[in-house]
């Protein structure tokens, strides 16, 4: 993250021009999504987590370890909706599970909208699905002192593409531990 | 040229680096019926200049969907001055303007002397001479575009103002986002800001010198309000949940925004001075992309409160908001036209997303745009054009229409999703 003075010239100028012959789009992420394996989770967040769960020494990170933050990060929701579906109750309870049995661990919520609407409206939508997780997990005992929600909207999406496959996927809430 | 300031003379040296590359370019992809016919010959010596200042003249009259400049190659002879010009000729051609100007280079500072003929009235409207270094030559066509512009029109000029947005390249955890200006043509666009966190909703401050925006570099979203002249800038706000939307009063002195840290997203105005903050509504809905009335008594808001996105008015003497959109199940992100009388806004019908305008005194709404997935409207300050976002293919691109709907154009750019256009105030 940087920012510039607007009148900082040359440099700048110069520093835009190689900034913009390496900004090409060349290898898209799609491929991070492959069967809904809850692997999107915000790169620095999960990339944190995983170094914090080396320290305290846990193994492995198989489903069902009861030390190991749950494989699965990811649930989905329908269109304009924020209600959680029966298939991913499992997922949340796992989450559940481990928050409470890891009460210095906190967890983010990131909630994201798909990009049918306003992008300030899509921050709301993405918001309410992170609050209805955030409600799930205080209902299965998790403090909320150990969750925080961030709201991305239509800002992150998992993969492009306009149509109903790729909204699906952009329509979900990220535990990013 | 009188009217150069600190940010222009960046963006000028940037030119000269050969940023070309990186712009957004025109393309005009609606022309009006009602488009007036104006032939703008090339200025003698222009030709041998950087910015050749009658294309840049004619781009701009075209983009603007009041004019048709004549084809380059239906010109039957070149005149640089009025004394040069038999009305006959170019009567014949149907042309009901006429532009002539010569270029002159005198030690580095170029001489540009250009006149406005009316065709039929056979008579000079408009003499003027502009002088101008190398770097300022876009600039001074955008001037001379101003002044034909509102001496045919009776509407100032909006050539010479900027547009802001933001980029965004790649997918998924590598998306890098970046804050841009540019002048209102897409030509010398410089980066103010880049993260790899999203960026979002910039404003500019009623003065032209700020801009208002919403980045997540933090990890959580703010607001920022950064300096255009010095780049520095304060954090506004870092309240826990929604920090979105700012929203500048006319006066300049308060901003108004979204916060959702009472719960869900509701309309705040912040006092700029006292840091203030002031809840404006109270509903169990999604409240957010608040807007200014231009004379500072009201504010429209879109709310969910109804069940879907509509937008409400919010009068601030008594304190009420009523709803104000009724055609259609998803009406969102107004924009108030200078005047005050209109709004445009995104809706969307049984194809997609639109802009709209709807006229406030007999709340008729009419769709302007024919493409499906519009959004983020913003008006240009003299009311004739709306900017907005839209996608070509799986790309964001930025379009333009005319406040009626028969002229339009794009602006697309060369790689990475652009969108959020902000439009600038009258720069002067």
């Amino acid at each position: 993250m940087q920012f510039k003075p607007y009148a900082q010239g040359l440099t700048v100028a110069i520093s835009l021009a190689v900034l913009a012959g390496c900004s090409s789009t060349g290898g898209t992420q799609d491929g991070s999504m492959d069967g809904m394996s809850g692997t999107g989770a915000g790169g620095s967040g999960s990339a944190s987590s995983q170094g914090m769960e080396s320290g305290q020494g846990t193994s492995g990170s198989e489903m069902g370890d009861r030390n190991a933050i749950p494989a699965e990060r990811t649930i989905y929701f329908a269109f304009d909706r924020d209600t959680i579906r029966p298939e991913f109750e499992s997922v949340l309870e796992a989450h559940a599970q481990y928050l409470k049995n890891h009460p210095n661990t906190d967890v983010v919520l990131e909630g994201h909208a798909d990009e049918r609407g306003t992008r300030e409206y899509n921050l709301g939508l993405g918001e309410r699905r992170a609050q209805a997780v955030e409600q799930y997990l205080s209902v299965e005992g998790v403090s909320s002192s150990q969750v925080e929600i961030v709201s991305y909207g239509e800002e992150r999406p998992a993969v492009r593409g306009h149509d109903e496959e790729s909204y699906a996927q952009n329509r979900r809430v990220v535990f990013s531990y | 040229m009188k009217r150069l300031n600190l940010w222009t003379a960046a963006l000028l040296l940037m030119l000269c680096a050969g940023m070309a590359h990186a712009e957004l370019t025109i393309e005009i992809t609606k022309g009006s019926d009602q488009a007036i016919p104006i032939a703008i010959v090339p200025m003698e010596g222009g030709d041998e200049l950087p910015q050749e200042v009658s294309r840049i003249v004619s781009n701009d009259l075209e983009r603007s969907g009041r004019f048709e400049p004549l084809s380059q190659n239906s010109l039957i002879s070149r005149p640089s001055s009025s004394d040069d010009v038999y009305y006959q000729d170019w009567q014949q051609l149907d042309s009901d303007y006429l532009v002539v100007g010569k270029v002159k280079n005198q030690g580095g500072q170029y001489r540009i002397q250009y006149e406005l003929l009316d065709v039929n009235g056979e008579d000079r409207m408009l003499g003027e001479v502009v002088t101008s270094s190398r770097d300022q030559l876009r600039d001074s066509a955008h001037y001379i575009s101003d002044q034909i512009f509102e001496e045919i029109t009776g509407i100032r000029g909006a050539f010479s103002t900027s547009i802001a947005y933001v980029t965004a390249n790649g997918v998924g955890d590598n998306i890098k986002y970046t804050l841009n200006i540019a002048d209102a043509d897409g030509h010398n666009n410089q980066e103010i800001l880049s993260s790899d966190e999203p960026i979002m909703s910039p404003a500019w401050s009623p003065d032209g010198r700020k801009l208002a925006y919403v980045s997540f570099e933090t990890g959580r979203p703010s607001i920022y309000v950064q300096n255009l002249s010095t780049g520095q800038r304060v954090q506004l706000t870092s309240f826990e949940g929604i920090n979105g939307a700012p929203a500048w009063s006319p006066d300049g002195r308060k901003l108004a925004m979204s916060l959702s840290k009472d719960g869900q997203p509701e309309i705040y105005v912040m006092d700029l001075g006292s840091r203030d903050l002031t809840r404006l509504t109270h509903s169990d809905a999604i409240d957010t992309e608040p807007e200014w009335a231009p004379n500072g008594r009201s504010l429209i808001f879109t709310s969910d409160r109804s069940g879907n996105p509509q937008i409400y008015r919010y009068n601030l003497g008594d304190e009420q908001a009523q709803r104000i959109t009724f055609t259609g199940s998803y009406n969102s992100r107004g924009r108030f036209n200078p005047d005050g009388d209109a709004i445009f806004m995104v809706t969307r019908d049984d194809d997609g997303f639109h802009i709209a305008r709807q006229d406030l005194d007999t709340d008729r709404m009419t769709i302007l745009t024919d493409s499906n997935w519009d959004e983020s409207p913003s008006v240009a300050p003299n009311g004739t054009m709306v900017i907005f976002a839209t996608q070509e293919g799986t790309r964001g691109v930025l379009g333009a229409v005319s406040d009626d709907g028969s002229a339009s154009f794009r602006l697309p750019s060369p790689q990475g999703d652009v969108r959020e256009p902000a439009w600038s105030p009258f720069l002067d």
